[in-house]
């Protein structure tokens, strides 16, 4: 780094998002640039390409309104660090971190650089205790667990935000220190003030920091608020102890930037024009979850994302299934709130997260015996469809009533609404209770005979069961 | 003097390189590197590390080597990233910049050869004690052995005999990129039992032999593959995470800690080779790591191990290679890939297979890739090249995966060239039904979904007695003997003559089946019968 802040004017081009310096020496890849264009202001930038006398910089504020001539560049030397620490909670920024509550810049004694460094594999501790969200669906049966990554997969017009800001407004690690990080990219004011609601009391608790980039702000400021979300993140669970919770949404409004960069490039794109690192790309933020061994926190990834036209084969969706460890997918076809496919909805973790000491001894039984029942009830509910329900067998109609119980009794749920896991294995006993006894072939005879219990012996309005069991 | 001209992401382009050769290691201002490609005095660079920082102007440094795998008696048991060095002496953060400590034991020697000796290439001169499952074997070149040492306790690169006039260490560097050398490729075939009833009885692979594992996300191809390196009858497994995730590898690296070794009694780990170079690592490094993987196992190998190559996903392999060639510049074939991916494929197939050893030894590597098409596509140029060079192909369903049948592998999507020979290696052990059975459930489950597509259009109660009674079959033979969990305690690992006896428990009741529809007994109350005993063998113990 020199000592000399060299000044550079010779802006030669501007292409997109995109600003091509010339006459620069000694400015190294990947480096910070602060922008002064004529018509006043800062931008700041990233060099994507150090060839010879010319920096390729990517200027996160968008190029609209600078010319070429005119403009200051300067480069810091090193690639972009952030403030890091304990000043970040309770704070509402911006998508470059820049504050929007009226307080000062958030400042920190430490800085760290925005794009991480690579957790060692010999120094993670594989994920063994849950994250609880209040959400009975989620708890019960795509639970997430703490240094888990696991993406919410929706499609537009569906309730994947309000189910996001409901997660962070009540996710907790069972009274031990927990943050939530929310990075917001490309949301519409309206969702960003709905969001801000839901988690007012969490902010004002100094438990969440909030980073906000809007639909209609600079598209590449959004490349930058994920890894600023994680970097403070990162300090917050790895040096602080802290268990955080990151929520990333949408990843697709961030992958449609990163693809944006690529054309103005001229890259050689993969799938549906995006870039071929897309999933490097996605895996170097997803990757910085986890939980180390030797030190108490821990940090869970919520990746949000919108599937264009609901195509989980589109590259977004597709490549964040190959590097998150399951998913919760939202269906139109489900009904009620939140409207969570269990069947199509899997937390690749959840064993070891789950079980006695952590939820329920029974709780992986359980799960698995409701995600059976409900396999079959589709199956019946399809043939219902065909046939006509009245032409069903009497063991396929008590399917379909288990359905309808497990959406009434279980599933649905108000997006204020927190459910403690007694009052949701509570409810779930209900609902498999639907059923007759020998169906239930997942569960033990010990859980059974703790946990079972017929309409009739204290269940609440359920529909007839037949009435074999004593 | 060598300087950088252009930094773009993982390529470094470098001026005033006159005389440097193709793959030979480069220093770039710091940062790690191979050349790739020469032009004149003009090379390109893939680098190894983070290039965050590093600018055009930059001094560059030849180092004169190839990149090359540090070979010795520290592999077994260790955790390496995808240039071979180790993690478990690396930070909790891998910081490019910091130094890894190297190793700086000692390691027991027991000389096998006399002075005076004349001993072909590829000889054990010695044996190296406690490293790991299967003793170390330290080869020598050929030639006279003029002087080695006695018993005793020495570093690794300390020289422990001289043979032709060639200090002969513990270690042994070979660049990766290379085949180690061997004497002739061997015609018998010798299966590889893995322990999965899908794999062994239906879709085998060899020692030697090569195979795929196509399957979009979440169809299990990383749970099988860890089910294989954990139970399959090798002597050395190489583990390669190439480019997938940090948390898999710690989950295999604790269970291989864990599980005992049902044929040493000691750790698996002491058997295994891990390579974790993870989603999040340098992506020229996870290029790399699947070359740096074959070598150690070829070392194994030219021992008279049977090493077995574990790399998921090889698609990460191929993207990174992509990747690379689209900031270089090069002219994409089909989907973005550098053309010269089909041949890259088939030159690392072609590493595997059942050899003698210059040494005169039996030795074999057997290669399992994954492959992640993209949107479960399985007509994208990874998977399909990758099929042309593979002799088994198991190929993971998503429909399989979503009704929770795991191992997900398609029995009509996949195939093994070398299931009739291996059938008839059982034949020649004792399993002489092995070859019948095998053709009896391969046809029956045929059949089963061939008529299951014509009792989706005309309805069930419309088929034949004995029909239903295939349809039935088929269920049976799924849940009965293909499905196995990699949860269960009894039912993770399968021995052959367990799969056997299972295969003909369920075709013996599929039999019983048959003979009642024709004594007339109606196919409904046969079908309302309780086969739980039957379904539920798998899980006794
Ligand atoms: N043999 C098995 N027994 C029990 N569960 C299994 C088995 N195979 C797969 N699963 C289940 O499927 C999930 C996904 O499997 P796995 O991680 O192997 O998928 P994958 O094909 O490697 O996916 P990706 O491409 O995303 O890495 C596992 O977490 C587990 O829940
Ligand atoms: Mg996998």
């Amino acid at each position: 780094m020199s000592l000399i802040e060299l000044e550079y004017t010779d802006v030669a081009e501007l292409r997109g998002p995109l600003a091509v310096v010339r006459g620069v020496s000694g400015v190294g890849w990947d480096e910070f640039a602060v922008i002064r264009p004529a018509s006043g202001g800062v931008r700041h930038g990233l060099v994507l390409e150090a060839d010879r006398d010319l920096a390729v910089v990517q200027v996160l504020e968008g190029t609209a309104g600078m010319a070429p001539g005119g403009s200051r560049v300067t480069f810091t030397g090193s690639p972009l660090r952030v403030p890091v620490g304990p000043g970040w909670l309770g704070r509402v920024c911006g998508g470059r971190g820049q504050p929007l509550d009226g307080g000062p810049a958030v400042s920190g004694t430490l800085t760290a650089p925005v794009n991480g460094l690579a957790l060692n594999p010999t120094r993670r501790m594989p994920p063994a205790e849950p994250v609880l969200t209040g959400v009975s669906a989620i708890d019960l049966l795509t639970t997430l667990v703490r240094g888990q990554k696991i993406a919410l997969f929706s499609s537009a017009g569906l309730p994947h935000l309000e189910l996001a800001a409901q997660i962070a407004a009540q996710a907790h690690a069972a009274g031990e220190p927990f943050s939530v990080v929310f990075a917001a990219m490309g949301l519409t004011h309206a969702d960003a003030a709905a969001v801000r609601d839901t988690l007012e009391t969490r902010s004002a608790a100094g438990e969440l920091v909030l980073l906000l980039n809007l639909a209609d702000d600079p598209v590449i400021e959004r490349l930058l608020t994920p890894r600023i979300a994680l970097t403070v993140a990162e300090h917050l669970a790895f040096s602080m102890g802290r268990h955080v919770l990151v929520v990333m949404a949408d990843m697709t409004s961030y992958c449609e930037a990163l693809r944006e960069v690529s054309a103005v490039r001229g890259e050689i794109p993969a799938r549906r024009a995006y870039p071929g690192y897309l999933y490097s790309d996605l895996a170097c933020l997803y990757e910085r979850c986890g939980r180390v061994r030797g030190l108490p926190g821990s940090l869970t990834l919520l990746p949000v994302l919108t599937m264009p036209a609901g195509d989980v084969t589109h590259p977004v969706p597709d490549l964040t299934g190959y590097i998150t460890e399951g998913q919760i997918v939202l269906s139109p076809e489900i009904p009620g709130y939140p409207p969570i496919d269990p069947l199509a909805s899997l937390s690749r973790l959840m064993r070891g997260g789950v079980g006695a000491g952590r939820t329920r001894p029974e709780h992986m039984d359980l799960a698995a015996q409701l995600l059976a029942a409900l396999a079959r009830a589709r199956q019946a509910g399809e043939l219902a469809e065909l046939v006509g329900a009245s032409a069903l067998s009497l063991a396929d109609r008590r399917y379909l009533d288990f359905a309808a119980a497990f959406t009434r009794e279980l599933a649905d749920q108000r997006g204020d609404e927190t459910r403690s896991l007694e009052e949701t294995f509570r409810r779930a006993w209900c609902v498999v209770s639907v059923l007759p006894r020998r169906e239930l072939t997942m569960l033990g005879r010990e859980a059974l005979d703790a946990g079972y219990r017929p309409a009739g012996a204290g269940g609440e309005g359920q529909p007839s069961a037949d009435g074999e069991e004593p | 003097m060598a300087v950088v001209t252009r930094v773009n992401g993982p390529l470094v382009e470098v001026d005033g390189m006159a005389g440097a050769s193709m793959f030979e290691l480069v220093d770039a201002g710091g940062v790690p590197g191979e050349i790739v490609a020469l032009k004149g005095a003009h090379a390109t660079v893939q680098a190894y590390e983070y290039t965050g920082g590093l600018a055009p102007g930059r001094p560059v440094e030849r180092m004169g080597v190839p990149l090359s795998a540090r070979l010795g008696p520290h592999l077994l048991g260790g955790i390496f990233d995808g240039l071979l060095r180790p993690l478990d002496g690396a930070g909790v953060w891998l910081d490019p910049r910091a130094a890894r400590t190297r190793e700086g034991r000692t390691w027991r020697f027991t000389p096998l050869a006399e002075p005076g000796q004349t001993i072909a290439p590829g000889t054990p001169v010695g044996t190296v004690e406690g490293a790991g499952a299967v003793p170390y074997l330290v080869l020598a070149p050929g030639g006279t052995v003029s002087s080695i040492r006695p018993p005793g306790a020495y570093p690794a690169d300390a020289p422990v005999a001289t043979v032709g006039g060639h200090r002969v260490t513990m270690v042994w560097h070979w660049p990766v990129r290379r085949a180690l050398p061997h004497r002739e490729r061997l015609g018998e075939q010798v299966p590889l039992i893995t322990g999965q009833r899908v794999v062994d009885l239906l879709l085998p692979v060899r020692k030697g032999g090569t195979v795929a594992v196509p399957g979009g996300f979440g169809t299990g191809k990383t749970v099988l593959l860890q089910q294989i390196a954990k139970w399959c009858d090798a002597d050395v497994v190489v583990y390669i995470g190439c480019g997938e995730r940090g948390n898999e590898m710690a989950d295999v690296v604790a269970a291989l800690a864990e599980l005992t070794d049902p044929r040493t009694g000691g750790r698996l780990s002491e058997r295994t080779v891990v390579i974790a170079n993870t989603s999040n690592m340098p992506m020229m490094a996870r290029e790399a790591s699947v070359y740096t993987g074959i070598t150690v196992a070829e070392h194994f190998r030219d021992m008279g191990y049977d090493a077995v190559v574990i790399a998921d996903s090889t698609s990460r392999w191929a993207e990174a290679r992509r990747e690379f060639a689209s900031r270089g510049g090069a002219l994409p074939a089909e989907e973005g890939y550098p053309a010269d991916l089909a041949s890259a494929l088939a030159a690392f197939y072609e590493r595997a297979g059942r050899v003698t050893t210059l040494g005169g030894r039996t030795g074999s590597v057997t290669i399992i890739g994954a492959v992640s098409p993209p949107g479960g596509d399985l007509t994208e140029p990874v998977t399909t090249h990758t099929q042309r060079f593979v002799r088994t192909l198991w190929s993971l369903e998503r429909d399989l995966a979503y009704a929770r049948h795991y191992p997900a592998v398609s029995w009509a999507g996949s195939f093994s060239r070398d299931g009739d020979a291996l059938a008839r290696w059982h034949a020649r052990h004792g399993r002489d039904g092995w070859s019948a059975t095998r053709a009896r459930v391969a046809s029956l489950l045929g059949e089963a979904d061939r008529l299951a597509a014509l009792a989706e259009l005309v309805g069930t109660g419309t088929l034949p007695a004995r029909e239903r009674v295939i349809l039935l079959g088929g269920r049976l033979l799924r849940e009965g003997f293909l499905q196995q969990s990699s949860l269960s305690p009894v039912d993770a690992y399968c021995s052959p003559g367990r799969t056997a006896a299972l295969a003909v428990r369920v075709l013996e009741t599929i039999d019983e089946c048959l003979a009642l529809t024709e004594r007339g007994v109606p196919v409904g109350e046969i079908e309302e019968r309780d086969f739980s005993p039957v379904l539920r063998a798998k899980e006794a113990p």
